[in-house]
Order: structure tokens, then sequence, then C-alpha cells
């Protein structure tokens, strides 16, 4: 039972907002001690897990082009080829971007995130086609649009990412079953998710269209 | 050297070193840039950091395995004490990404995808880790924009990567950290703990009951601790080793899908505070939780659908 004192401090630590890495070193360090490891078998145990999972820190390389790429304009082109939908409403707006960044997070390229792409780029196309329609947008429909350009933002992150064959989800994944004796291949491990991630893609973008859909019907009715 | 020259050596696992060298360069670049930095708030914690990290990447096979521990909450320090911080802001105007923007046009969606269509190919027509491809895939990339732009320098690639690792930050190297606090967990026996718990409540050897008790345990844990990643490893070895494994479930699909039913839970949970807290004020909304209150249906829809697709492909 005792043993178990170090899920209790990971699980408290995270809850109670603790500093991360602190909780994780800790958690460590008195779970080695109870379980009857003395301070250099810790040492050893985790600098050899460390070095054998130094795959998941591929993001390092991947970042050598990402903020060049962003330097090259790949935003600019991002935005412009979402643009290139005809009379879109706003729920149309947010589910094309839910497609495009789906793919991008499956090559592992993220176009910045709420503060890089979503508030300067999703959201005045958003705005803009609900303006082109309704001459200005109800405060409860622009609260209402930022939620969900925000949901499919994460949405699409979350269940894109894992189809990238070597996204650290998969190599933790991976990991863990190896300690249990279990081995699994990378490419196998994002074939699995690929149904997932296209159900997660239409969820989202199906439910923010009708949701779209019916403030813009219900918002504006009167005023016509 | 040696290692490079052993024909034993598979030509897999020197191409994977050679990856870590190169991380480890990365990185060191960002440590060392960090120490000649001006107007830097936490100059020595910075570069400690990431020149420890640095060196444990690239040379962690041939360094004695207590001295990368030791290097490991070397790096840990700084971090913990809050001393790791971005360095000046270098990033491009919004006029030049525009004029490189009219000039390269839709042509940049093609080192965009390099990365990842190498790490396809390596998966599927070599048995070197497709890993390596990612990294041959950078590489191919970054000739790329240099062909599209004499702007590119190598030094533009290394700074902007310098930038964007400010921005991660410590908090990047949670996953590995995570990996490691695993590994401890197992070495110590807190698996079979868990595991004779939950035997007191759930029937062992029931399958099914065994799946669903996963599926639901791993976006509950994640709501608490606010993060799939540490959930993953404790649930894991906890409940979806014995439950379900043990009766010779299929661990590819199981202990993939495990992890994205727990993405589930961070949809729903303010403790994941950057994806569901932050943007409330990046997009200056009213109510504090209208982006978690939007993600609920679907997060529902989606671990129900996962939940399906577990007992049947089990």
């Amino acid at each position: 039972m005792i043993k178990l004192i170090g899920v209790a401090i990971v699980i408290l630590g995270f809850a109670l907002k603790l500093d991360n890495i602190a909780i994780i070193l800790v958690a460590g360090l008195v779970t080695g001690l109870v379980g009857g490891m003395d301070i250099v078998k810790i040492l050893e145990t985790l600098g050899n897990s460390f070095v054998a999972n130094r795959g998941m820190a591929i993001f390092v390389v991947v970042m050598l082009v990402t903020g060049t790429l962003e330097r090259n304009g790949l935003r600019e082109m991002a935005a412009k080829l979402i643009g290139k939908i005809k009379n879109a409403t706003a729920g149309m707006v947010i589910g094309a971007y839910g497609v495009l960044r789906l793919i991008l997070a499956a090559f592992n390229v993220s176009l910045g995130g709420t503060a890089g792409f979503v508030r300067p780029v999703v959201m005045p196309m958003a705005t803009g086609a609900v303006e082109a329609k309704h001459g200005s947008v109800d405060e409860k429909h622009l609260e209402e649009l930022k939620g969900m350009s925000s949901g499919m933002e994460n949405i699409t992150w979350f269940f894109g990412q894992v189809l990238f064959v070597g996204g650290s989800g998969a190599l933790l994944v991976q990991s863990t079953l190896k300690g249990l004796g279990y081995e699994t291949e990378l490419g196998a491990l994002a074939t699995v998710e690929l149904p997932v991630a296209l159900f997660a893609l239409v969820v989202g973008a199906v439910m923010y269209f009708f949701k779209d859909k019916r403030l813009s019907k219900t918002l504006y009715g009167q005023k016509k | 050297m040696q290692f490079f020259m052993d024909p034993k050596v598979l030509l897999g696992a020197k191409l994977l070193e050679c990856l870590y060298i190169l991380m480890g360069i990365i990185a060191g670049y960002a440590g060392v840039k960090t120490l000649f930095e001006k107007e830097h708030k936490a100059k020595i914690g910075t570069a400690v950091f990431w020149i420890s990290l640095a060196v444990v990447l690239a040379f962690g096979r041939w360094i004695p395995k207590m001295v990368n521990g030791i290097l490991v909450v070397v790096m840990a320090i700084p971090a913990v004490l809050r001393q790791v911080k971005p360095g000046a802001d270098r990033s491009a105007t919004k006029a030049e990404t525009k004029a490189k923007a009219d000039k390269i046009g839709y042509k940049i969606f093609v080192p965009t995808l390099m990365m990842g269509t190498f790490a396809i190919l390596f998966a599927v027509f070599t048995k070197i880790s497709p890993l390596v491809g990612v990294g041959v895939g950078v590489i191919v990339a970054a000739i790329l924009l240099m062909v599209f732009s004499r702007d590119n320098k190598p030094t533009t690639f290394l700074d902007d990567s310098k930038r964007l690792l400010d921005t991660v930050g410590p908090l990047s190297m949670l996953p590995m950290l995570l990996a490691a606090l695993g590994a401890i967990f197992t070495a110590a026996g807190v698996g079979q703990v868990i595991a004779s718990l939950v035997g007191k409540v759930i029937p062992q050897g029931n399958m099914t009951v065994g799946i669903i008790v996963f599926a639901i345990a791993m976006p509950l844990f994640t709501m608490i601790m606010g993060n799939a990643f540490a959930a993953i490893t404790v649930i894991t070895v906890g409940i979806g080793g014995p439950f379900v494994l043990a009766l010779g479930a299929d661990p590819t699909v199981i202990g993939m899908l495990a992890l994205t039913c727990g993405y589930c839970g961070t949809l729903c949970t303010p403790m994941a505070a950057n994806f569901n807290i932050v943007p409330v004020a990046i997009l200056d909304m009213k109510g504090r939780y209208n982006v978690i209150k939007n993600q609920l249906v679907p997060a529902g829809i989606i671990l129900a659908f996962q939940i399906c697709y577990m007992l049947i492909a089990k």
C-alpha cells in the first residue's frame, strides 16, 4: 500500500497545480525509497529511462524548421487557403480550419495556436462571414464563435497529432507498454488512431456547423 | 567513433544516434546562445537547463547511467526554481512574413509536409526508426527553404529553433520525465499494488468490463491531473496491463486508444489550463468555462466511439 504514495503525490500535485517537474522528481524519489531502492539505483533508473526515451525529444529537431516555416509565410498561406471557400458561414470557416489543422497536426506542424492563428486569422474570418450576412455580430454569437474556434483548435490538435508517426504520445504509450513486456510499432500505433481522428473531426465540424446555424437563425430573427 | 565504425551495429541504430546528436546540437545552441544575450532575465538557469539536456541527448549512450540521472536532476533544478526563461523575441515582423508569402506562395506547404511524409516512408519501407525519417524530412525541408529564399541561412534555422524552444520551455520535457517516473514505478512494483486494489472492485478475467473500466478511468484521471500523459503511465500499469492486456487483448489498439480516451478527459477539465482556460483570456471571452462547454458533447461522443472501437478491435 505504501508504494502508492508516489501515485498519490502525482495526482495531488497536478490537481493542486504545484510545479509539474518537481512533482515528478519527488514522486520518483519517494516511490523508489519506499520500494526499497537506494539513491544510486533511483538515479540510474532515471538516467537510463531518460536516455532510452530520447526519441520523445523529436520535437527539438522538428523545431529546426517550424520557426523558419512561419518566417516564410506559412500562416499567411494557410489563411489564404481557408479564405478560398465561397459564401462561407462562420461554422464553415471553423470547420475548414479544423480540416487544415488536423492535416497539419498529422504532419506535426502547428500554425501557432490560439494566440498565433485563431485570434488573428480564424476569428476575423468567422465574424466577417457573420457580418456579411447580418451586418453586425450579436454578442452571444461572438462568444460562442470564440468557444467553438477554441474547441475545434483543441479537438483537431489532440486527435491529429496522434496520427504523426513518432509523435510523443505514441512514444510514451510504446515505452509504457514495453515496461509491461509488450512490443509495439510506431506505424501501427498511428494507424490505429486514423478512424478516431476522422470521427473526431467530423463530430466537431458537424456540431459546430449546426450550432452556428441555429444561433444565426435565432439571434437575428426579430430584426428582419 | 568506435560505435559508428563497428560493422556489427545496425545502420538504423547509428542513424538514430546521429539524430540524437543533432537534437543535442540544437538544444546546446539554445543554451550557449543564451549565455551571450545581454538582456536575459535568467541567463545561468536557462543555459544550465538547455546545455545539460543537450549533453544527455547527444552523449547519453556513452555516459554512465548514474551520471545521466544526475544530469537530468541538474537540468530540472533551474526549471523547478523557475529560472528557465525565454530570451528576447526575434520573430519575423508581419511585413517580412507577408513579403515571403507573396514570393513563395503555396509552395511553402511542400517543406511543411516533409517531416510527416518521411516518417511514414521510413515506417513503411525500412526497418529504420521513423524518427530517423523525421530527421531526414527536417533536413530536406531546410534545404527546400534555402532554395526558396536566400535569406534562410543555417543560423536562421538555429535562431528560430532557439526561439521556439524558449516558448515551449522546460514543460516540453514532461513526457520524458513521466516515462522515467513510470520506469521507477515499475522498478518499485507499484503496478502490482494498484492491480491488487482494483482487483477487489472489478472482476478479473472479464475483458469487456476491463476495457470499459480502463477507457473510463483514463479520462477521469486525466481530468483530475489535467494531463493525459501523466495518467497513461499510471493507469496502464495499474488497470490496462492486468485487467485487459494480460487477458490477451491487442496492446497496440488498447494501449494507444487509452491515450486518446484520456484526451477526451483533457477536453473537459479546467486543470488543462493551457488548452481550456488560457484561450479564454487570449480571445477575451466572458465565460471562464465557455471553451470547455463547447467541448463537453464532442468529448463524450468521441469517448463512446472509442470504447466501441476497443471492444470490437480488441
